[in-house]
């Protein structure tokens, strides 16, 4: 099989190896969880309970705070402790909802066991995906329901699931589609049949080959459905990179989104999350998360309740076996380093990655020397060397000529650049410079 | 929460294990056996001579840059390599202070005038030689050394006791001058006036250039010629070193060597277009410095475009400039001036290929 890709691109070594073995294991239930309120893209959860109240396992506590936004269910039984500002695992304090609990009493909502939910309206599938609290679990976090609508006039012909996990240490969804995949392929049914989308794509690099192996085989009997391996390259899981790899189609650049290519993208987790909250009426209370480093005693794949803190996660994997340099939530290519495992697990928490003190090391900034390094890997085709000389003369008008505003972050011109220059944070202060002026002129 | 607070830093937390100093230490050792041939063929002169260059560049840097209280970054390899390729310019006939001064030039004239590493330019090496070619002429094209083995033309024994029957001004020549000299000066008949039949002279010294034993000498260096310059092969194990090290991107050496050699076969022949054969086009991609140009000196990261299609439009430049000066201009050797006139024009080249972000729309 020919193996699909993307241009630009770079090739970290994968790290897998500490968890990818590791079955997913359910978490005790903690005695305590922190749900954020904003753990999806869009206006954050409004609270609907105080402190004091008795709440169940999958009841809502915060609403959502808009059409772009989702409501926020609580993922263990017990009392409201806290409405307050508690860490984020993208590195910053936000307003979140303390529930604790016993650690033994579990009452889950009632949920329900839909045989024919396929045949449901439309309208119902995706209110049952608001009410379930979905958003992309793959990282960014965009709430599913709106990308499940698109516009009249913006027909959608192909469903993407992403199984790429092109983030190096991390195998939660490696695990789940080795462990969960009948549930993966009923989540792509629904989400092709709330698109009407006669084409279904599982993306999975091939460095998961008994993953392409074991979905293949049990998708084999559907025509519209396929799996296609795609080369081990990262960025290869960006969405606009994986549509490419997947469809030759390109999304167009200055905000374009999939639909603009007939194609909307989910993560495989989202897919089960989907697959549960319309067949079930599941709330999303629960993930798998990574638990990885080379100082983690016993890397693991945990399917965790959301809002549990790092701090038990790791106690969960056994500690670690060296002082911690740096904490990173997520991936090391795309992942936040954070200062405190006292921060609670959200939606998009794919990973909780522990480095040692050599690992944290950043080395010194030195002079650019052009070696277009950075370039030759855009998987964009910008140019990141410039955006990098733009920021640093304030010439925003040339930032945006380099590419600024097309910036998926991926960090690929960071991570092969051989004078230590941190170029994606130059790039977010173009960015962020270029929209400040954009405001301005309007 | 906890008082234990852990350093953040920004995405990504992975990098690759490379760095500037491992860059320029790799293109140190690619130039390795280019040296070897060099030493081998001159003597442990061309050696000390290129070692002299390089020393008197890391010096120069050190110094300058504790004038400029910055940091000492000499370590990075970039001025040794510079001092190297400065000295490789150079006939192993030079005096000392010939590579040393040409180095101190390129380094605090050619880099660290622009503020060092990273904000020359100019090839400061290029630079180093234009600046010696400029002030010192006959050392720096004179009195070529015979290597150990072969003539300095590369011409066969048999072609010049054949030439020396015919013209003592033609054998003077192809004894004491360097391939690309010959074949430039050959190309005016009339300096074989002592000859019975100068056409005559002038196909066969043109012929005995061109023939396949000749081009052997070229590719293995059995030739005169500047010390890092005469092995064809040397510079080729090197380049592809780096190419597939990814040091350097083929995109300029390829279009560079390949601009030569198509230009040559198509105008250097006497006869109209493709009149050369073969051998022409093969004869000006081995000699003098294109093969260290190619893959040494157009391929330096900071004063070439970091564009894709920018590095494709340098590597024909570079090309187009030097069959022409070959060809028709007043240098016999066009590798240094065609490399530092497209570095001038890189930033310009940079501007006009911008790349369209992937996606673009309108």
């Amino acid at each position: 099989m020919s193996l699909k890709t993307f241009m630009g691109g770079t090739h970290p070594h994968d790290f897998k190896k500490f968890s990818k073995d590791a079955s997913i294991e359910e978490f005790p239930l903690p005695k305590k969880v922190i749900i954020q309120l904003s753990q999806h893209i869009g206006a954050p959860s409004k609270p609907i309970v105080k402190v004091g109240d008795e709440v169940k396992t999958g009841q809502v506590i915060a609403e959502a705070g808009g059409f772009v936004s989702i409501p926020t269910h609580a993922s263990i039984t017990g009392k409201v402790t806290r409405i307050a500002k508690f860490p984020h695992p993208i590195g910053n304090s936000q307003m979140a909802i303390e529930i604790t609990g016993d650690g033994k009493t579990d009452e889950l909502v009632d949920l329900i066991d839909d045989k024919d939910y396929l045949s449901l309206p439309i309208e119902e599938m995706k209110k049952r995906i608001l009410n379930a609290g979905i958003c992309g679990m793959g990282g960014a976090g965009f709430p599913t329901h709106v990308k499940l609508s698109p516009p009249p006039d913006k027909p959608i012909d192909t469903v993407i699931l992403n199984g790429v996990e092109c983030e190096p240490f991390l195998t939660a969804d490696y695990r789940v589609m080795l462990e969960r995949a009948e549930d993966i392929i009923k989540g792509l049914k629904i989400l092709m049949k709330i698109v009407n989308a006669g084409q279904g794509i599982i993306g999975i690099e091939a460095n998961k080959p008994d993953a392409i192996k074991h979905i293949t085989s049990l998708v084999s009997d559907d025509a519209n459905i396929r799996v296609v391996a795609l080369k081990v390259k990262y960025p290869q899981g960006a969405e606009k990179q994986l549509i490419y790899a997947a469809t030759k189609r390109k999304v167009p650049n200055k905000g374009g989104l999939p639909m603009a290519a007939k194609v909307v993208v989910q993560n495989v987790s989202t897919a089960i999350a989907v697959f549960e909250a319309v067949a079930k009426k599941k709330p999303l209370i629960d993930r798998v998360i990574t638990v990885t480093g080379d100082i983690v005693k016993n890397p693991k794949n945990f399917k965790a309740r959301i809002g549990t803190l790092y701090s038990e996660l790791l106690e969960g994997a056994g500690g670690v076996t060296e002082e911690i340099g740096a904490i990173i939530s997520g991936g090391p290519m795309m992942g936040f380093a954070i200062p405190t495992l006292e921060t609670p697990m959200t939606k998009g928490s794919s990973g909780l990655l522990l480095f040692n003190q050599k690992q944290a090391k950043r080395k010194q900034e030195m002079n650019c020397i052009s070696c277009a390094g950075c370039v030759n890997v855009c998987p964009m085709n910008l140019l990141p060397t410039q955006i990098v000389k733009a920021t640093k003369f304030e010439d925003w008008e040339w930032a945006e000529k380099a590419g600024a505003m097309d910036c998926i972050r991926c960090g690929s011109c960071a991570f092969v650049c051989p004078a230590n220059i941190n170029i994606l944070q130059y790039v977010d202060i173009a960015k962020a410079k270029i929209l400040e002026q954009r405001k301005k002129a309007k | 929460m906890t008082n234990n607070l852990y350093k953040v830093s920004p995405a990504p937390h992975l990098h690759e294990h490379i760095s500037t100093q491992r860059i320029m230490w790799m293109v140190i050792i690619a130039l390795l056996p280019a040296m070897a041939v060099g030493t081998y063929s001159f003597g442990i002169k061309a050696l000390l001579l290129t070692l002299s260059g390089g020393l008197a560049a890391v010096i120069c840097e050190a110094l300058i840059q504790k004038l400029r209280k910055v940091p000492i970054s000499v370590s990075d390899g970039s001025a040794f390599l510079t001092g190297v390729l400065v000295s490789f310019n150079i006939n192993v006939g030079a005096p000392y202070w010939l590579p040393i001064v040409g180095s101190i030039f390129a380094i605090a004239v050619g880099k660290q005038v622009f503020g060092g590493l990273g904000n020359n330019p100019l090839n400061p090496a290029l630079l180093g030689r234009a600046f010696l070619l400029a002030s010192w002429p006959s050392l720096m094209t004179d009195g070529w050394t015979q290597t150990i083995k072969g003539s300095i033309s590369g011409i066969s024994e048999s072609t010049i006791a054949n030439v020396q029957n015919m013209s003592h001004i033609a054998f003077t020549k192809i004894t004491s001058a360097t391939p690309l000299n010959v074949i430039k000066s050959i190309r005016n008949v009339e300096m074989f006036s002592d000859a019975a039949d100068p056409a005559l002279v002038q196909k066969t010294v043109f012929d005995g250039l061109l023939d396949w034993s000749s081009l052997g000498n070229l590719f293995f260096g059995n030739i005169g010629g500047c010390i890092g310059e005469i092995s064809a092969i040397a510079l080729l194990i090197g380049g592809i070193f780096l190419l597939v090290t990814h040091v350097i991107d083929w995109r300029i050496p390829f279009t560079y060597l390949g601009t030569v050699f198509i230009f040559a076969w198509m105008f250097g022949g006497v006869n109209g277009l493709f009149s050369a054969g073969i051998q022409l086009p093969l004869f000006h991609i081995l000699s003098g410095g294109l093969m260290l140009g190619a893959f040494f000196m157009a391929t330096d990261y900071v004063s070439t475009p970091v564009t894709k299609r920018g590095r494709i439009i340098f590597g024909i430049g570079c090309g187009v400039l030097t069959i022409t000066i070959r060809l028709v201009g007043g240098y016999p050797e066009g590798v240094s001036y065609s490399i530092l006139l497209m570095n001038l024009a890189t930033p310009l080249i940079d501007k006009w290929t911008m790349p369209k972000p992937f996606g673009e729309v309108k």
